[in-house]
């Protein structure tokens, strides 16, 4: 059985209907890409998954259990870590406050300890930069913040919404291998790109997203080969 | 000496303002919204203490102890029945509904306990210092204000800095939504900092009504709107704003009344108010902010 299963997802804004009923799974252990241009609904999925927006119909199962009638807040504990469109780390807060935000729900100072030590292994800069105030990293550093206050959840799955965006080539291909040392690890992701290219190079399997729909799917490199995909959106 | 005197008092009245201040900022910088009703709350928590201390006769500490849960608990309902349904509304409709709790509070008091002053007691029983042979006295109730003062500030900011539930919150005022992916509970989150914005009220209403021993339905009113200014001019949202905006104002309120007019003191905080949003909106300590693209 797949670890989350979404199934005929509708979500509202006002009376505008952005997704149209999408279905796709991912299984454990997966690097899911969903790919898509510029408001073709993939950061509307990722916040309907972990609650910051009510979908109108469908479910959205982990692990067997209803994530839609659960709150926000509640979602990290289940073992689901979202990085969010735009990093959104607390720019006010420095690197470690900011860390120690991401193991909000865990009590076990010891093992907070240990996942920040593996944090600090990953991310060496922000070991250098912990009393740094978020707000002055730089664009790379701070989405290496967001994903390692990510991971300090100890997820299961991680949700990361285009974390390529605004980086230079080099840092997205810094991003990109982490991704891969992240799924290495054990940790399921499921990733939202523009970045095709670079998404479909590190996926297993990806979903193709138009308007709210899904329009292909189907093994990564198989999709890196499709005519129709290297056309609309590989630039080939 | 005189001026050291009028200094002191207003530093005094200033602590009140900031205390009552702290809780505009705070609900301000987690639930960005202006609670109008706060000043209120102190009015309620001065007429809890009268009730349970004078008219039942309990034990001061008794009566200051019920006075500030009175208050957190009103503080709690009035933030779920009044401003969590409005939670994604416009500001001004928020902005609104706080004026309306405002006067809802004022005329139950006026109903409960009419419009006649009652006579508070000070809860104060530390004698007042004579200094300088006599010429500079100092209350005990101004003493016990600016010590409370200051004791509420750091444990305030110790409280944020240092406590768990003190980070969520600056997460909250920072980003409700990263907050929420965090696992931190926003609701709750807020419903905290309405229920320590309000027992501060509480606190301020008690040191208030002690040291101008008469409360009315309105007490809480201009007290209120003056901490409110207060707030502004350190820069909304910030807590140190809210203690330097708190003392400066009672400074300038009380130099104010003594050496230009008592009748025009009044006119002069708030002029003060309209020259810090002309010269710099975002107050002392206001935070630039930054528009999303």
């Amino acid at each position: 059985m797949a670890m989350l299963t979404v199934k005929d997802l509708e979500v509202y804004y006002g009376v505008i209907k952005a997704i149209k009923g999408v279905s796709f799974e991912v299984n454990e252990g997966e690097i899911i890409a969903l790919i898509g241009a510029n408001g073709a609904g993939k950061t509307t999925i990722l916040h309907t998954i972990t609650g910051l927006i009510s979908p109108k119909n469908g479910s959205i199962e982990f692990e067997g259990k209803d994530l839609t009638k659960t709150p926000a807040h509640k979602i990290v504990s289940m073992g689901m870590a979202h990085v969010p469109e735009g990093r959104r780390i607390f720019q006010e807060l420095t690197v470690l406050e900011n860390l120690k935000l991401g193991a909000y729900t865990r009590k076990d100072k010891k093992e907070i300890a240990e996942t920040l030590e593996k944090v600090y292994e990953r991310f060496p800069r922000l070991k250098e930069r912990y009393k740094q105030v978020a707000g002055t990293l730089s664009g790379g550093e701070q989405q290496m913040l967001a994903m390692g206050r990510a991971l300090m959840s100890h997820p299961k799955i991680i949700l990361m919404d285009e974390p390529s965006m605004g980086l230079s080539p080099l840092l997205v291909s810094e991003i990109f291998d982490i991704i891969k040392v992240i799924k290495e690890a054990g940790t399921t992701v499921l990733l939202v790109e523009q970045n095709a290219k670079k998404a479909l190079s590190v996926a297993d399997r990806a979903y193709v997203l138009e308007t709210g729909n899904i329009v292909k799917e189907g093994k990564a490199s198989d999709l890196l080969n499709d005519d129709s995909i290297k056309k609309a959106y590989l630039g080939e | 000496m005189s001026f050291i005197s009028y200094l002191i008092s207003g530093i005094s009245l200033g602590s009140i303002y900031a205390i009552i201040a702290l809780g505009y900022t705070m609900v301000y910088g987690i639930a960005k919204m202006l609670n109008f009703a706060h000043g209120d709350i102190i009015m309620v928590g001065g007429y809890a203490v009268f009730t349970i201390g004078i008219t039942c006769g309990m034990n001061k500490w008794i009566a200051m102890l019920v006075g500030v849960v009175v208050c957190t608990v009103l503080g709690i309902v009035i933030e779920k029945v009044a401003y969590k349904p409005l939670r994604g509304a416009s500001s001004l409709a928020v902005l609104i509904t706080a004026i309306g709790v405002s006067y809802l509070l004022q005329n139950l008091a006026l109903l409960i306990f009419g419009s006649n002053p009652k006579s508070f007691t000070s809860v104060v029983s530390v004698p007042m210092i004579k200094l300088a042979n006599g010429e500079l006295t100092i209350t005990g109730e101004t003493i016990v204000t600016i010590i409370v003062c200051i004791i509420i500030m750091v444990v305030l900011t110790l409280f944020i800095n240092k406590t768990k539930a003190g980070r969520a919150m600056l997460a909250v005022s920072e980003d409700k939504g990263a907050a929420q992916l965090m696992g931190v509970n926003v609701n709750g989150t807020i419903a905290l900092t309405f229920a320590i914005g309000s027992a501060l009220a509480a606190v301020a209403g008690i040191l208030l009504c002690s040291a101008y021993p008469q409360i009315i339905p309105t007490t809480g009113a201009m007290p209120g709107i003056k901490a409110f200014t207060a707030a502004v001019f350190g820069g909304i949202g910030s807590i140190p704003g809210a203690l330097i905006g708190g003392i400066i104002l009672g400074v300038i309120e009380s130099l104010g009344q003594a050496y230009i007019s008592s009748q025009l003191a009044d006119a002069i905080v708030f002029s003060v108010l309209i020259i810090v949003l002309l010269v710099k909106p975002t107050g002392i300590f206001g935070k630039k902010i930054n528009e999303k693209v």
